[in-house]
């Protein structure tokens, strides 16, 4: 299981950590004790010893870090639903902060209230203006009560379609960043009509004539997820997973057992290799080894890399050809 | 696929309107059981009162095949993409028998039922969910004949009027149950924006990622009395909330005070108001 081997590889991590500030420290004294640069340390008897103990431990650690992370090669949907889920790995904001300049927080749903579980706004892509928005879930568990973990009401999905319409209005491309485990089942939610925003979401974003990527970056779940990401291109991380509910959820219906997660797991085809193969995924982005989380850098770069070519790819297309992209993808499905 | 054009007569007669249509067996009157009051009936009453308790006025679910045959003018419409088989696209373990098992128990081939006839004159396009077949789940064939249901409604510009009745997502076919949701609601936008009038009629239960596409998009929203109507079940929400339920919440009644509903229609002026809405949006 995944678990254990990142607790292994996050225990080398900080030892890595600890041994590579001892080692600067011991070749700080060096050149101290020297008074001249590292040239010169080297030729310093008893140092060079000391640092070479140093390195090979270093480097001890960091074979046996390789050694486990070769073991995350070969993940398990029940693998990927674990990273998917996991608190560290980017989320909306930190996307925002890593690939977009010149953001402009747009707040509410101007009917009723402001729910902080979409987060989304204008911003520049590559220069371009667009609108950017997803599902926010924060990485604390304070944060995570918050944001409702990601689990909009129907007053998040009607902000996130304000803030599309006025994307199609000014003719700016919309890109969403998907992470829910679902749309939030709870007594007001539905009150306020959970159904009929999700729906309208779904019929608007089919036939707006601005092109809509949707990354998947988490876990997307049910309609819930769904409701930000009818789009030209969906595009998921290579760890996310998109499916009807949770694994949870599905064995609790199929099977009135929700402990058959990981058979559920299996044959759900959640992962974004089975989505691409359905059709339903259009790109896969790579994540570094033990998942996204582990490099946010890398990530930011493989994102922005594939997003801007599907972008450009669709910016060449005339707005009516840009909408009926997207409704043919729909169409053909099922 | 065949064309959408391909249509054929209503020829098959599910053993539920069989069922409906039995009032004596071995010559002695049958009797039916409410399921609220507990009262028994005969089913002659039942059948003279809609299938409504003639006790309690608890609704029973009634076939797709049954409903057209009371809003329809009599003789006047015929099943369309009849022939569509239900389909297993993620070769889920045991679903093909149970699909097998729901096709004998129902005479049904899937969940949705369309077709196209007239009432009160006016030519238009229905779509049934039967919840007897997997609950009215949306499986991919349900949204396939939902989309081409609404695509012969925009191009023949007749009124749309569907009855949903589902448990939401058809499990076993995944994500391609998810994407039907995209797929009908984006059909019933481009229905709209050729000025097409959609009835949505919601029948016990709507719930689920059919409630979250066609069945609030409607222009006019009616419900049946005592529905449940919902996005997530009442059992989810109260594990979410830990606090029990309200009750009647999620009810037609409910959601008519919460402000999603026009009307709610008794079964026995079901036709009569379909009939007065065809009529004021004739063009």
């Amino acid at each position: 299981m995944i678990d254990k081997i990142l607790e292994k590889v996050e225990k080398l991590d900080a030892q890595i950590l600890e041994a590579e500030s001892e080692t600067a420290e011991v070749a700080k004294g060096l050149v101290k004790a020297v008074g001249s640069s590292e040239e010169v340390m080297e030729d310093t008897v008893d140092g060079r010893a000391d640092w070479k103990a140093h390195n090979k431990e270093i480097s001890k650690l960091k074979s046996m870090r390789e050694y486990f992370l070769a073991e995350c090669e070969n993940l398990t949907p029940e693998d990927r639903v674990f990273l998917a889920r996991h608190s560290q790995r980017p989320h909306v904001d930190d996307i925002i902060d890593g690939l977009f300049t010149d953001f402009f927080e747009q707040k509410g749903d101007h009917l009723y209230d402001d729910d902080s579980s979409i987060y989304g706004g204008i911003a520049r892509f590559h220069g371009i203006p667009v609108t950017v928005l997803g599902h926010r879930k924060g990485h604390t568990i304070e944060d995570n009560m918050k944001y409702n973990f990601g689990m909009p009401c129907p007053e998040g999905y009607r902000k996130a379609l304000r803030l599309m319409n006025q994307a199609e209005k000014f003719k700016r491309p919309i890109i969403t960043f998907i992470d829910t485990p679902g749309a939030y089942p709870g007594m007001e939610a539905e009150e306020h009509g959970q159904g009929e925003a999700i729906a309208m979401n779904l019929a608007k974003m089919s036939q707006f004539h601005v092109p809509v990527i949707s990354v998947i970056t988490g876990e997307g779940n049910s309609g819930g997820a769904l409701a930000i990401g009818v789009a030209n291109r969906v595009l998921m991380l290579e760890n996310a997973v998109y499916s009807i509910l949770s694994p949870e959820g599905f064995a609790s219906i199929l099977w009135k057992d929700s402990n058959r997660k990981s058979e559920a797991c299996e044959l759900m085809k959640l992962t974004a290799a089975d989505l691409k193969e359905a059709g339903v995924c259009d790109d896969i982005i790579d994540e570094p080894i033990g998942g996204a989380q582990r490099n946010y850098e890398v990530v930011m770069r493989n994102m922005d890399a594939v997003i801007w070519k599907h972008l450009q790819e669709l910016m060449k297309l005339s707005p009516n050809e840009v909408k009926n992209d997207r409704v043919s993808k729909y169409r053909k499905i099922g | 696929m065949e064309s959408l054009l391909n249509t054929i007569s209503l020829s098959f007669v599910s053993k539920n309107v069989i069922e409906e249509e039995i009032e004596k067996k071995d010559g002695e009157p049958v009797f039916v059981t409410c399921k609220k009051c507990k009262r028994r009936s005969l089913k002659r009453n039942w059948k003279d009162n809609y299938y409504v308790c003639p006790n309690c006025g608890k609704y029973r679910s009634i076939s797709a095949q049954y409903r057209m045959s009371l809003i329809f003018d009599p003789g006047s419409y015929k099943e369309i993409n009849a022939h569509m088989k239900a389909n297993d696209p993620m070769k889920f373990p045991e679903y093909a028998q149970k699909l097998e098992k729901q096709k004998n128990d129902t005479g049904l081939e899937e969940a949705a039922v369309t077709a196209v006839g007239k009432i009160g004159g006016h030519k238009t396009t229905v779509v049934v969910l039967d919840s007897r077949f997997f609950m009215g789940s949306m499986s991919t064939v349900v949204g396939e004949k939902v989309t081409r249901a609404v695509e012969y409604a925009t191009k023949k510009k007749t009124p749309l009027i569907i009855f949903s009745a589902s448990g939401g997502a058809r499990m076993q076919e995944g994500i391609y149950s998810l994407m039907q949701m995209a797929k009908t609601s984006a059909a019933i936008e481009e229905f709209h924006a050729t000025g097409g009038l959609y009835i949505s009629f919601l029948t016990h239960p709507t719930t689920g990622g059919v409630t979250a596409s066609f069945a609030t998009l409607g222009d006019i929203t009616l419900a049946e009395p005592g529905a449940l109507i919902g996005f997530a079940g009442p059992r989810v929400i109260e594990q979410t909330i830990n606090k029990k339920l309200p009750k009647g919440f999620q009810k037609s009644e409910y959601l008519e005070a919460h402000g999603f509903v026009d009307k709610i229609v008794p079964r026995n002026e079901m036709r009569d108001t379909l009939i007065q809405l065809l009529d004021l949006h004739q063009k």
